[in-house]
């Protein structure tokens, strides 16, 4: 018999059990099985070189808690930091639900297997189409990343489909860096994406340039970000959406969700697809792994078409009153097509679309305000209390803002890295360092509150950041 | 021997829940939000003085109103109306490695010193998770005898897509890429290969089995040329034969100046028996929720890596983790990199859970993942091809490796019940439907289980007898297979046209209203 050590999460390890099986198969042993199979020449005849396993729960309990433990939370020290991934209150019944054993170990099981798995999709793609005031929600992708990605290319076949050779995206130069990175990489062999400049003294895309850049004739898409990466409104939504309509292209929106309790939808300023991030809506920022993307659009079928991902349809039954639901149209996924399809597709991030429809169901509208009411309440204070330290200049472009201001430190003399590294001391961490990201904001830091940010917390902040530029503490 | 139920008298919950947007009433809240404190509105103002004019939301959201045990017990009743992998024998999904997922990982993924962490914090207060990363790099690598390993990837079609953007960069560089615009792949390789290779503009050759049901070796040497930019292919295919000759796939495209790139989503029957090193490839990918037992989550979020040689080292995603001696950091600073997939850092929960199972099974214990997944499969296959109107395509008598395509078209052909039926009757059986095919269908009436190293003899013996009574039924009783399920959440059956004609699709509540 071969050399076995019965493990917990091996029944057939058993060697008696084993045995049963190699005897029915009329074999000595597996390795008789995958030697007939697989030729000597590729057989790996040492052994991987990894540690030796740990026995007991308890001890690999001891061994993984002990190097997570060396990690300092958020829940430890106050965190400024957003920029893409929000620490906000995540109701208990959404921890409750997504580590349900059903939901949590489901797959790919459809209409009549996972009745329940399809209810709540369907049910979280609902509820975002009434806050994005969107007839047409898809499935979770990966990020917003991806969503602003695939949005891009929606538009690129939009304008194919139409029979017009537009592939130019035009976006913000103050959009999100790394989204920016990935839509370029992402789409470089069917689109060109060029920045817009924006207005110095305001940060807001400058329109002329735009009309200018649209009156090339070649743009397929105008993107725009709302609020901005840099914290900042895009007062000037519907007029973008106009002019790019004038000239023939899609205009693509990336909302903040957890603004659309006070904050018009795109859909309602004239966007064409609205994309996103709905990792606020429920999930715990998990090192930047609680991400999810969404794209949503019109109920026209000439957009329905593009959509890359699984979509999820209801479908009536045999039996009044009761519904089904299942993947539809899968032709236009890879699943669906291989290389004919519209782009790829793979596993996203089902259970973040679950636990975000319940967060909505949670939240309610009342609950959607009053979380934008507080962010915005908590962020004008920070930004009016930071404005009265010496040399420290919050919110550069006197704009309003959601969630996020830009606090310029050039006048301090120090370096955002000097000063986030000063805090470390305080047991703060201060706003993302965008200094390299935009060197022409000088040095600035990306400072990020939440409806859980209190006023202590703000407080020690600034008494520390007089402390680090020189001031005095008051 | 362990007591194996047959044909158990099982019935999924049916809670005939309502639809979420219909239930509550106006004014109920599930949940309260924490309000700026007076201090602070006092320096602030109203939210709606400071809401720029033109933006703020003219009409709320018709979101539900619903107290909190009301949506508890709305998505309990849901996620009972689902069947896990926790709850049930999960052989069905083939290809999907729905193996056990350990709860002790869920510990260590819900510790506030993980979930709390913001992807910007500096480093010296994420050494941690830092490390769990640097490690399973390396532990990867020792897996795929790879030379760089990037945990950037959000998924497996993620990692496939890498690991096309990378050959991309190294023909670029070369200064080939123009030329070399074709990428091979197999028609039984998963629908991401293909996929992702178009969406980078490749032009898609696709091989099709021979009479063995192997890629077809001399369709591979007519496909080659100098405009080969790659072959990405997968051993064994979903048929669970082992392709013998892969080196010498390897070998052609080589010699054509290509590169091989290896879809590794079926690692768990290959686990430190052959590597993709040993076969010659340039890269692989792994999905790190199968293989290495994180949920599924219904369908996310999982977990790639792009696993490349040493030539291509400098191509993958960035940032990958590195460590100087004293302390982990992230690399972005990769010029040759093909850059960031996604925002932050790849998926760490699957990472840690990853980790924790290499620790807890090391070298042995992940070979023996592979044994067992090889003979649980040989023998579940025995006991499946007992059973009247199934049959096995291709390579009869020969073993296959952790999975296997069978098909019904046998019983398809006697009785008019087909594997769709069949799909739809086995939940009444207490088990998830199961994985058929990718699409196209190569063969008839497709059936692909996977039975991994978490199923017991009793499990499998459980699950063909089954199967085993369906068969029966369809051969005397055709009509009740037809018209399953019976015992499912869902006590009806869909109109298929909702799903199929635009005119009749909705994607949300609203828009089937509107219909």
């Amino acid at each position: 018999m071969e050399k076995t050590f019965v493990h917990p999460y091996m029944p057939n390890s058993v060697p008696e059990v084993k045995q049963e099986l190699l005897d029915e198969l009329g074999v000595g042993s597996v390795r008789e099985i995958y030697e007939s199979i697989i030729p000597q020449e590729l057989l790996y005849k040492e052994r991987l070189d990894l540690p030796e396993p740990i026995r007991s729960e308890y001890e690999l309990k001891k061994h993984v808690s002990g190097i997570l433990n060396r990690n300092v939370s958020t829940e430890e020290y106050t965190s400024f930091l957003g920029a893409g991934c929000y620490k906000h209150q995540i109701p208990a019944v959404c921890d409750e639900i997504n580590t349900r054993g059903e939901f949590l170990t489901a797959y790919c099981g459809d209409t009549y297997s996972d009745h329940g798995k399809m209810q709540a999709i369907f049910e979280y793609t609902s509820m975002m189409g009434e806050l994005l005031d969107a007839d047409v929600v898809s499935y979770t992708t990966y990020d917003a990343g991806q969503s602003v990605c695939s949005a891009f290319r929606m538009a690129v076949r939009l304008q194919e489909t139409a029979g017009k050779e537009r592939s130019v995206i035009l976006v913000p130069d103050t959009m999100n860096p790394d989204i920016y990175s990935q839509a370029v990489s992402y789409c470089r062999n069917v689109s060109e994406i060029v920045k817009v400049r924006h207005l110095p003294e305001t940060g807001l895309m400058d329109m002329e340039e735009l009309e200018a850049l649209l009156k090339n004739g070649n743009a397929a898409a105008v993107f725009y970000e709302n609020p901005s990466y840099l914290g900042f409104f895009e007062t000037q939504a519907e007029s973008i959406a106009d002019l790019t309509h004038q000239y023939g292209a899609v205009c693509i929106a990336q909302p903040q969700v957890s603004a659309l309790g006070i904050m018009e939808s795109p859909m309602n300023l004239g966007a064409d697809i609205v994309c996103g991030d709905i990792q606020p809506l429920g999930m715990h920022m998990q090192y930047g792994g609680g991400q999810a993307g969404f794209i949503a659009s019109h109920q026209k079928l000439e957009y329905m078409e593009q959509f890359p991902t699984y979509m999820y349809g209801i479908a009536k039954t045999d039996k009044a009153d009761t519904y089904g639901w299942g993947r539809a149209m899968n032709y236009r996924c890879s699943h669906g097509s291989r290389e004919k399809a519209n782009e790829y597709f793979g596993t996203e991030t089902g259970l973040w679309g679950i636990t975000a429809g319940v967060y909505l169901a949670s939240m309610g509208p009342r609950g959607m305000y009053e979380l934008g009411e507080t962010i915005m309440q908590n962020l004008k204070y920070l930004e009016m209390r930071l404005g009265e330290i010496e040399g420290v200049k919050a919110n550069p472009f006197g704009r309003s803002n959601f969630q996020e201001v830009l606090v310029d430190f050039s006048g301090t003399g120090k370096s955002v890295a000097d000063i986030n590294k000063a805090l470390l001391e305080y047991g703060i961490f201060g706003g993302k360092d965008v200094s390299r990201e935009f060197p022409w904001l000088g040095q600035c830091g990306l400072y990020c509150v939440s409806e859980l940010t209190s006023r202590g917390e703000m407080d020690a902040l600034l008494n520390a950041l007089r402390k680090i530029t020189g001031e005095r503490e008051v | 021997m362990g007591y194996v139920k047959k044909n158990r008298d099982f019935h999924q919950a049916r809670w005939d829940e309502p639809f979420i947007m219909e239930m509550g009433n106006p004014g109920e809240r599930g949940v309260l939000v924490p309000q700026a404190s007076d201090e602070v509105k006092k320096v602030s103002g109203e939210v709606s003085e400071l809401i720029p004019a033109g933006l703020k939301r003219k009409k709320a959201p018709k979101l539900p109103e619903l107290s909190q045990m009301q949506v508890l017990r709305h998505y309990m009743r849901l996620s009972q109306e689902t069947i896990g992998t926790d709850i049930n024998i999960d052989i069905g999904l083939g290809t999907c490695t729905m193996k056990y997922s350990p709860k002790i990982h869920e510990q260590f993924v819900r510790m506030e010193k993980f979930q709390e962490l913001h992807p910007y914090q500096d480093e010296s207060t994420v050494q941690g998770i830092l490390e769990i990363m640097y490690k399973d790099e390396q532990y990867l690598k020792a897996i795929s005898g790879m030379d760089k390993v990037s945990l950037q990837p959000s998924g497996g079609s993620q990692a496939i897509f890498a690991n096309v953007q990378t050959i991309r960069a190294y023909f670029e560089e070369r200064g080939e890429a123009e030329k070399r615009d074709e990428i091979i792949t197999t028609i039984l390789s998963h629908p991401a290969n293909p996929g992702t290779a178009s969406t980078l503009g490749y032009k898609v050759i696709t091989l099709y089995p021979d009479e063995n049901g192997l890629p077809d070796i001399e369709a591979l040497k007519a496909a080659v040329s100098e405009r080969t930019a790659a072959l990405m292919i997968t051993n064994p295919e979903d048929t669970g034969i082992y392709n013998d000759r892969i080196r010498q796939f390897v070998d052609i495209v080589h010699e054509a100046g290509g590169l091989c790139v290896y879809d590794q989503a079926n690692l768990n029957g290959v686990f430190g028996l052959t590597r993709a090193k040993d076969a010659g490839f340039d890269m692989c990918h792994y999905n790190l929720h199968k293989s290495f037992s994180s949920p599924h989550g219904c369908q996310g979020p999982g977990a790639g890596a792009q696993c490349v040689s040493e030539k291509l080292a400098k191509y993958v995603a960035a940032p990958t983790v590195e460590y100087d001696g004293e302390k982990y950091y992230l690399d972005g600073d990769r010029p040759k990199s093909i850059g960031k997939l996604r925002m932050f850092y790849g998926v760490p929960s699957v990472l840690i859970r990853a980790y924790a199972y290499i620790r807890t099974l090391g070298a042995d214990g992940m070979k023996q993942i592979a044994e067992l997944s090889i003979l649980n499969n040989n023998y579940l296959i025995k006991k499946l091809l007992e059973i009247k109107g199934l049959s096995m395509p291709f390579a009869e008598g020969r073993f296959r490796m952790e999975q296997a395509r069978l098909s019904w078209q046998e019983l398809t052909e006697e009785t008019g019940v087909t594997t769709d039926d069949i799909c739809r009757r086995i939940v009444d059986y207490g088990f998830q439907d199961y994985f058929t095919s990718h699409h196209p269908r190569v063969l008839p009436e497709p059936f692909t289980p996977e039975p991994v190293e978490t199923y017991s003899k009793d499990d499998m013996d459980e699950y063909a007898a089954a199967f085993a009574a369906i068969a029966k039924e369809a051969y005397s009783e055709p009509e009740l297979v037809k018209g399953a399920p019976y015992k499912a959440a869902l006590g009806a059956r869909i109109e298929e046209e909702c799903l199929t004609e635009w005119g009749k699709f909705a994607t949300t509540w609203r828009a089937y209203k509107k219909l």
